[in-house]
């Protein structure tokens, strides 16, 4: 016992020693956290758009009036013709072109469908799915405001939404605990992903193996710096999320740690395993990255799981990350607790011993 | 450049080259990483939700509830899910088997015959917020096509007082795969041109070789320039790998150019790979190198890029920290060239963007390896 606690100094005093590592360790998460929390958002706002208004009655006005006043919209450019349009677009100097037909007053007054076209730029084909969808609620509310200032009957229902567990809609609420479990993961695979390589490339891993600790020893010594570091980043940045970015933590505090600790120990596996089946730190970091990038990507942080086709969600299944954004989103906004959360449990812990188990095969299977 | 620096230059490169070859490992960064990444991502990331779970509870079965229902049925975005009570729908929405409830009252026909019309009660799972906003959006469609088809049951002609005509250029079937795969381009050519460079120059800090090479008569500017060209030969190799791809195998339209194309991905290569050298000399060792390469490459590139997050509507400190990350500029022009064609008003700043970044980057590589010498 007293071997492997001198081991887990050891480790921890070799990450934490160099100034620049705990730069890396402890300064670049908090910065990250801070700029992608803003950054990372579907929600829009101040989304320049281009009027061409070619009946100028009063109903028209009040029309363009309503889009200006939005918060989402903000007048660019008036135009007087249409042969501007595109090249509006083209550019990207507006995101979307309103265009009001000539004869939108006297449609409206004699019951026919007044003509109005929204043009907007599709490169980024989400934000113009939204766009297009902001459009549509201003211009629905004004029919129905029309039709109720004339008395006229409207169509048989209508539709009253409201969003559980995120009302209005913040991308940032869906964002934020996202970054807790992408962070966590990051930190936790740098800490660990080379410790192994960098220690069999300067020779000291085969002096280690010939102390009378057991693979069992060195299997501990070697993780619990990662679990201790990856549990200590993950509290931080958790705290940042409910005190700077103000979501909501409504489920269960206990539950989302044994989360964590399975995800941390899960991701520990895995990059102690990375690391032991290196030779080189080079191919130690490329094996990370190699983990890191897919996981990342393939784990619904930014889009969803449920879009991709079958027999990638099946690959999926082998990612410890795509259950930890379940357990994260789940304990902050859904208020889930053990209940709900414990499907998402048994798939890291077996991930985590599978790795871990490999990586302490790996230890003595490499050295020659 | 006299002779003698060319063909020192020329000798250098040719050792590189060699290195290259005898270590498979960077054709693998090169070729093999991006082409299968981009082959995964390309099938796996999209932003179109389909077959949306949906719970349908209709209270008091009547014609008018049963025409409504009818048309999630109808819709290919919606897989319904019948339940008989509101109750046992929310079960199933805390249960994440569903991700909405459109939920019709027992008193539906009776309101829907009033002058006021009945409510209809819609409730949308709101954790992932563009997926809810999405997924509202499609329940607005059946609703719309379900006024219009009960309008001209009764004979109205226009239901609506407006109509409203959306049209979406350059990408009129909203996939957000033609989005989507030109910026995960840029992105993976990102993680390859800094991997490239940030290992194999700090590893050659590390072992000393680069300072043996400083004492030969080859100048500090030659060693850097025989060191990138290699690297942005494998580099543009991978890219036009990865642009094949998107085209073949994904069907993203190209209508811009391959020339227009080439330059400004030369532009980024080599903006990349300066930032890959400053990650290597900075860290005098493959540890640390490796460590920041992690950190300051694959994240930002992903997030600040606008690759799936629109940066438009962020903070402004948010988008002047973007403005050092070399693929947000990349994206931009990769996502117009593809989509738009070769658009002058957002190609020209962009690719300006870039060989300022990229002045930037090999300056200081360069001035960060003379200091080290000291």
């Amino acid at each position: 016992m007293a071997r492997i606690i001198a081991l887990i100094i050891k480790e921890l005093q070799a990450i934490l020693r160099d100034r620049r590592g705990r730069v890396v360790l402890f300064a670049a998460p908090l910065i990250q956290l801070m700029v992608f929390g803003y950054a990372a958002t579907f929600d829009l706002n101040r989304v320049p758009v281009a009027i061409y208004n070619q009946d100028g009655s009063q109903a028209s006005r009040e029309l363009v009036a309503r889009f200006l006043g939005a918060p989402t919209f903000e007048l660019a450019d008036t135009l007087h013709s249409d042969h501007r349009i595109d090249a509006l677009i083209d550019s990207r100097a507006v995101q979307m072109v309103l265009v009001i037909g000539r004869h939108f007053t006297r449609d409206l007054l004699s019951g026919r469908a007044a003509p109005v076209q929204v043009i907007v730029d599709g490169r980024n084909s989400n934000t113009a799915l939204i766009i297009v969808g902001y459009a549509n609620t201003i211009l629905t509310r004004f029919g129905d405001d029309w039709r109720a200032a004339r008395g006229g009957r409207g169509p048989p229902a209508h539709l009253v939404m409201r969003a559980r567990y995120n009302p209005a809609l913040r991308s940032q609420w869906f964002v934020v605990p996202g970054i807790v479990a992408l962070l966590t993961q990051v930190v936790t695979l740098v800490v660990i992903g080379l410790s192994v390589a960098r220690e069999r490339e300067a020779g000291t891993f085969d002096q280690l193996l010939v102390t009378p600790l057991t693979q069992l020893d060195i299997l501990i010594g070697k993780s619990v710096p990662g679990l201790l570091i990856g549990m200590v980043e993950a509290t931080v940045i958790i705290l940042a999320a409910v005190f700077w970015f103000h979501v909501p933590l409504r489920g269960n505090i206990v539950a989302l740690y044994v989360g964590l600790l399975l995800f941390v120990t899960a991701v520990t596996g895995v990059g102690l395993a990375i690391s032991a089946v290196s030779a080189t730190q080079q191919q130690a970091l490329l094996g990370a990255f190699l983990f890191m990038v897919p996981s990342v990507i393939l784990s619904g942080f930014a889009t969803p799981i449920a879009n991709m086709p079958l027999w990638v969600e099946r690959i999926t299944l082998v990612n410890p990350l795509r259950y930890m954004l379940v357990i994260v989103r789940g304990a902050f906004l859904q208020g889930a607790g053990f209940g709900t959360l414990a499907g998402q449990f048994w798939p890291m812990a077996a991930i985590g011993a599978v790795n871990l188990g490999l990586a302490a095969w790996l230890f003595r299977k490499r050295t020659t | 450049m006299n002779g003698a620096a060319l063909r020192r230059v020329r000798g250098l490169m040719r050792k590189e080259a060699l290195q290259i070859l005898r270590d498979p490992s960077a054709l693998a960064i090169a070729f093999l990483l991006p082409a299968i990444l981009l082959w995964l991502f390309g099938y796996g990331v999209t932003l179109d939700a389909r077959r949306v779970p949906l719970a349908i509870v209709v209270e008091q079965p009547g014609a008018l509830a049963a025409s409504f229902a009818a048309g999630f049925d109808r819709s290919r975005y919606f897989e319904p899910h019948r339940y008989l009570t509101g109750q046992a729908a929310e079960r199933a929405m805390a249960a994440r088997k569903v991700d909405g409830i459109v939920w019709l009252r027992a008193d539906f026909g009776r309101q829907a015959r009033g002058s006021a019309g009945a409510p209809i009660g819609v409730i949308i799972d709101g954790v992932d917020a563009n997926t809810a906003r999405l997924v509202e959006g499609y329940v607005q469609q059946v609703w719309a096509g379900w006024v219009a088809a009960e309008a001209a049951r009764q004979g109205v002609r226009d239901p609506l007082p407006l109509d409203v005509r959306p049209r979406v250029r350059f990408n009129p079937s909203v996939n957000s795969r033609h989005y989507l795969i030109p910026g995960l381009i840029a992105l993976i050519m990102t993680l390859t041109g800094a991997l490239l460079t940030a290992l194999v120059i700090a590893r050659e800090w590390e072992r000393g070789t680069m300072e043996a090479l400083m004492v030969t008569p080859v100048a500090l500017r030659e060693i850097l320039i025989a060191k990138l060209v290699p690297y942005f030969v494998l580099g543009m190799g991978g890219m036009l790998g990865s642009v094949a791809i998107a085209v073949f195998l994904f069907g993203v339209p190209l209508h811009g150019s391959i020339v227009v194309l080439s330059a400004c991905a030369a532009q980024f290569m080599l903006a990349t790979l300066g930032m890959g050298l400053v990650i290597s000399t900075v860290a005098r060792n493959q540890f640390v190198a490796g460590q920041i390469a992690l950190i300051t490459t694959f994240l930002p590139a992903f997030i600040l890029s606008g690759f799936v997050f629109d940066l438009h509507s962020t903070p402004g400190f948010v988008q002047a920290i973007s403005h050092v990350v070399a693929a947000r500029y990349f994206v931009a022009i990769l996502q117009s060239v593809f989509l738009a064609g070769d658009v002058w008003a957002v190609i020209l700043p962009n690719a300006a963007a870039l060989v300022v970044l990229a002045a930037i980057f090999l300056g200081l590589a360069r001035a960060l390896a003379r200091k080290r010498l000291d």
